[in-house]
């Protein structure tokens, strides 16, 4: 439990960490909260040969409310996004969420940049960020750029951003009136991670699904949209019913894992009991 | 407390634990806190193989690592003997294998010491670690231990044939078959008691220091048992005069048995200090803890269990096949054979039974005593086919129970499985008290209701008795039950001429609270206060020999120790204070530290008065030798049997198998008690062990000897939040082993709960027919279980 020699440098920016990304490549990995890249230093299945400590850069922290949208900083802790009055407000799923991650210890370090950047397929962010359609912003050695979460997420701890590029910011909608989203999640008893997590965000006009995002995390290699559920219950009137069978079209498209703690077909059992709890609690939401 | 309120009797009273206020501000010192002058730091080279042939070690490059001191491996230590096991139980005879300090030319499980680095720190010896080249040729590797005994299995020692320790028995197999083959019902099932891992939150480690000048060691070490270490390290590892070897427990963090067991890390600190001519400090991290120190449980058995139809209990049949690992830990057979077998019929009247146990090494990680050691086995085993045959003939589990419990008027009792009889019990009234809290009746009622409403309640029972203060050391030791040596345990009291009490121990604690407890007794019998009162333990130097705190046995043994000691000082008391008073012996009242002339209270003699004069000393009676000062080594009659019943109600989701622990009352009798807050501490760590067994826990070995659960991430310990309240009660049935009365109440909660919670799930899910399933009651296996019992019907 001891992690391999490796050196350190505390970036105070964000160039200053692009600059060390650019100087050191592959061998450097960046720094946030700790909470997945210590566990595997201490085990020695990641020995990066320079760490960057972004911890410290300022411009990383804060979450500021625009109108429609909420900016988190990408160096927010999870108890800080939980805490976020705006938050609680504009994007509660987000704050539950983030609220019931790993432990008190665990929010208190751990970051939200962090979480989407490490793209670990049971994390519980990447679910919401979809589910929600979040905009992940990242700056690189050639400016900023946006990437939609959509396209965040390639595959098992394989995200769409560069090795030179560091997430600054994450933007989620407030929710409006007639919006609605949940998290459920089957808990992994020791890891506290998602053996199966969904997210799902509705939205009803004129008393009929007109939008609805599932994003499921846990289960498969990557956290991944549920377009088949989704479009089973756009168009109906969310009641129970329909919830129930857009349940039942989820589950596809997922590189399904299996372990000890859940089998592959568990898992897919549970992609559908959960994205009917999801569904139900986000339209019990969204109709107020 | 003022003096007015302090309650004139301690005993039984919950004095707050005077070992806590260190502890809880951070002031206790751990064996990591303990830093020598000149010290080195130990890191081990481990297999990543569960079984292969060492082919070469090319161990230069690690040598020449800036920092290193040495590096070693098995070959530079062939002058230390293997570490020995100790509990030859079940006629183990000329299969013993047991670990050597470092491997030497084959590793039998993942985590096999192969090579030492001591370096000038920790970070420097983990590097050099990675820089020796071990040459493996990997072998066949059986993880299983029923698989481990078919023929054509892997063999992983060659005076073991089928891999087998020992075939052990207990009972009468006749009777046991021709109940079997007479009963109106046989209920048969296979249940697994699967591996756990102790999980101590403090890991284990040695510092170890030598004095060329003298030739003596230092070892401070995590042991439960360190004047057990000192003796196995000094007479049978090394070879070395006891007196050369002084071992220390620091504040130890937990133990649950993995700590009473000599490990190679006591061995190789010491031999490594002998040879660098510096201390050496040696610290498991959780992962070494996991890989390398004793696992618990392990069994697989299949089991019949005959009765008739009004619901009599005619007969029981057991075999076991107990995994001990690739090698015999300190007492590992004794866990399997002595702890389960002979107490394999529970709380029950059972006509006929037999139980075979084989012990089986495997490719994994040693299995020895864990917080129940046998025990919670064997109830697991009894309670959970008590409920199956329940089932099975329709009737109420509780009223199964009362009908075969054994009956207040049958003590003592003998359960025909070798075991010594079992003291006092009263197994129906503690059934009835935890029914009468739960509201059974009530229950029921409301299980049925929301059975309509698809939601599915269940509530299970568990009845146990166990076996604490394992003693007479004629039953327990080598001519009997195969323990190599005694369990008796030992007890100095001095009364200082400040009048302050001064008590050593064999007995120690890392949790329990004995200088709590053995205070109490002592200020209560010598009728001292309680500040007075200092109790010392953990040093081999300063104490006198004890077997160490394990089994639930420090009060029921190491207690009375001081108990007949205290005595005895009062004894001595009444003799000097009547030659002080000029008054005859024999008319002598010893009451509320006063020794007074009976009829006459107002002559007295205070302790203090009597101790000073003891220690000045030049006025005692003819022939009296100075000094209150007394030692017993209490070597008890029996064992204890302290008893309950526990009781569990579960909700469970069939959609997810989630399984909502909603309710927990447990009614324990561990006799008298000395402090319940204490007792009630021990019952509540236990019982979460218990659940954790139930509902959380499993080590997994995967078929090439990996441990799949080899960190905190896979491993689940549970958190308080996935605990529920917990509803304790009590009701006493005094021991009359010993005159406290008292039994023991360490593991008594572990014994007592895992099948109280599985018997509530497998309730809970009869509606869907089933009628066994294995722990942990993982959302998935509670899923499967349904399902399975579904496609069945």
């Amino acid at each position: 439990m001891i992690p391999a020699p490796f050196q350190y440098y505390a970036a105070k920016t964000v160039n200053e960490a692009i600059g060390l990304l650019q100087q050191h490549g592959e061998d450097a990995k960046l720094l946030a909260g700790g909470h997945s890249l210590l566990p595997a230093l201490k085990l020695r299945l990641a020995q990066p040969a320079v760490l960057i400590d972004i911890s410290r850069v300022s411009e990383l922290k804060g979450i500021t409310s625009n109108g429609d949208r909420l900016v988190i900083g990408a160096g927010s802790t999870y108890y800080e996004i939980a805490r976020n009055e705006a938050v609680r407000a504009g994007c509660p799923v987000l704050a539950e969420c983030v609220g019931q991650i790993g432990d008190i210890q665990v929010r208190n370090r751990g970051t939200i940049g962090g979480s989407l950047a490490h793209a670990d397929p049971a994390a519980d962010p990447p679910a919401v960020a979809l589910a929600l359609g979040a905009t992940i912003n990242v700056m690189g050695p050639n400016g900023a750029r946006s990437i939609a979460a959509d396209n965040m997420f390639v595959g098992m701890l394989t995200t769409a951003l560069s090795s030179d590029e560091v997430i600054t910011s994450v933007t989620f909608p407030i929710l409006g009136k007639g919006e609605g989203a949940a998290y459920a999640k089957l808990r992994h008893p020791a890891s506290r991670y998602a053996i199966v997590g969904v997210a799902a965000y509705v939205k009803f006009d004129n008393g009929t699904v007109s939008a609805c995002r599932i994003g499921v995390t846990g289960a498969g290699s990557v956290a991944v949209r549920q377009p088949a559920a989704e479009a089973a219950l756009v168009g109906t009137s969310g009641d129970d019913a329909a919830i129930a069978a857009a349940a039942n079209a989820a589950g596809d498209g997922i590189d399904y894992l299996g372990d000890i703690h859940a089998s592959a077909e568990y898992r897919q059992a549970m992609v559908k009991v959960f994205t009917r709890r999801a569904l139900t609690e986000a339209v019990r939401r969204a109709r107020g | 407390m003022t003096a007015e309120t302090m309650p004139t009797k301690l005993v039984g009273q919950a004095i707050k634990r005077r070992e806590d206020p260190q502890l809880i501000t951070g002031q206790g010192s751990f064996l990591d806190d303990i830093k020598l002058p000149g010290m080195t730091h130990a890191c081990v080279l481990r297999s990543p193989y569960a079984h292969a042939k060492i082919k070469s070690i090319d161990t230069s490059k690690a040598k020449a690592h800036p920092g290193v001191v040495a590096v070693f491996t098995g070959e530079d230590m062939l002058d230390l003997n293997p570490l020995p096991c100790a509990w030859q139980a079940g006629r183990v005879k000329n299969n013993v294998n047991t670990p050597r300090v470092l491997a030497v030319g084959e590793v039998h499980f993942v985590g096999d010491p192969v090579a030492l680095v001591i370096a000038e720190d920790r970070y420097i010896a983990r590097d050099a670690c990675d820089l020796i080249e071990v040459e493996y040729e990997p072998l066949p590797v059986v993880v299983d231990a029923k698989k481990a005994t078919e023929p054509g299995a892997p063999q992983l020692h060659e005076n073991a044939p089928n891999n087998i320790v020992m075939e052990w028995e207990a009972g009468d197999k006749a009777k046991a078959d021709a109940a079997i083959a007479a009963a109106e019902v046989v209920v048969r099932e296979q249940i697994i008691n699967q591996r756990l891992i102790p999980t101590p939150m403090e890991t284990r480690g040695s510092i170890a220091r030598y004095e060329p000048a003298t030739g003596e060691f230092t070892l401070w070490t995590t042991s439960q048992a360190p004047h057990v270490m000192r003796l196995v390290l000094t007479a049978f590892v090394f070879g070395i005069p006891e007196t050369k070897l002084r071992v220390i427990s620091p504040n130890v963090g937990g133990g649950f048995g993995q700590k009473i067991f000599c490990y190679n890390d006591m061995a190789f600190t010491m031999w490594a200090a002998r040879k660098i001519g510096r201390p050496v400090k040696f610290v498991e991290d959780r992962s070494e803890n996991y890989k390398y120190s004793t696992h618990g449980r392990d069994h697989i058995t299949d089991v019949e269990l005959a009765g008739n139809r009004d619901g009599t209990i005619t007969g029981l049949r057991v075999t076991t096949y107990a995994n001990l690992g690739a090698y015999l830990s300190t007492i590992a057979p004794g866990i399997p054979t002595t702890l389960y077998g002979r107490i394999i019929t529970g709380a029950y009247r059972i006509p006929a039974a037999y139980v075979k146990v084989y012990g089986v090494y495997t490719n994994t990680a040693m299995v020895d005593a864990y917080r129940g050691a046998g025990r919670p086995e064997a109830s697991y085993l009894i309670e959970r086919m008590v409920d199956r045959f329940a089932a099975e003939i329709g009737m109420d589990p509780a009223e199964v129970r009362r009908k075969n419990f054994i009956p207040p008027d049958a003590f003592p009792y003998d359960n025909g499985l070798g075991l010594l009889p079992y003291d006092s019990g009263n197994y129906e009234a503690a059934l009835n008290k935890a029914l009468e809290i739960v509201g059974y009746a009530e229950f029921r009622k409301q299980q049925e209701e929301a059975r309509k409403q698809g939601k599915y309640l269940g509530i299970g029972i568990s009845s146990y008795v166990e076996i604490c203060g394992v003693a007479p050391s004629k039953w327990i030791g080598l001519p009997g039950e195969g323990w190599g040596a005694g369990l008796w345990e030992s007890a100095n009291v001095r009364v200082h001429l400040t009048g302050k009490v001064v008590v050593t121990t064999g007995s120690l604690p890392h949790g329990q609270g004995v200088e709590t407890t053995f205070a109490q007794i002592v200020a209560d019998e010598l009728g001292v206060p309680y500040d007075d009162v200092v109790i010392e333990h953990s040093d081999t130097a300063g104490t006198p020999f004890g077997y160490g705190t394990y089994g639930s046995r420090s009060l029921a043994v190491g207690g009375m120790a001081v108990y007949r000691s205290v005595a005895k000082i009062k004894e001595k008391a009444k003799k000097i204070a009547a030659h002080m008073l000029e008054a005859n012996p024999d008319d002598m009242v010893y009451e509320n530290g006063r020794v007074y002339v009976k009829g006459s209270p107002d002559r007295f003699k205070t302790l203090a008065e009597i101790a000073l004069q003891a220690s000045v000393a030049y006025d005692l009676p003819e022939g009296m030798e100075p000094f209150l000062d007394e030692t017993t080594y209490y070597d008890p009659p029996n064992c204890t049997f302290p008893f309950g019943t526990h009781i569990a109600i579960v909700e469970v989701d069939p959609d997810t198998g989630i399984v909502d622990l909603k309710r927990y009352v447990a009614v324990d009798d561990c006799g008298n008690v000395i402090n319940p807050m204490i007792v009630d501490g021990q019952i509540h760590g236990g019982i979460a062990q218990g659940i954790a067994q139930a509902l959380y826990e499993r080590a997994v070995y995967d078929e090439n000897g990996q441990l799949v659960t080899g960190t905190l991430m896979d491993y689940a310990v549970p958190a308080a939040h996935m605990l529920p309240p917990f509803e304790t009660a009590r009701t006493v049935t005094p021991s009359p082993v010993n005159p406290l009365g008292v039994k023991g109440a360490g593991e008594a909660g572990t014994i007592a709960s895992a099948q109280a919670v599985m018997n509530a799930v497998i309730d809970a899910l009869s509606p869907f027919g089933v009628k066994h399933m294995q722990m942990p009651a993982t959302p998935e296996n509670v899923w499967k279980a349904i399902r399975a019992a579904q496609a069945a019907s």
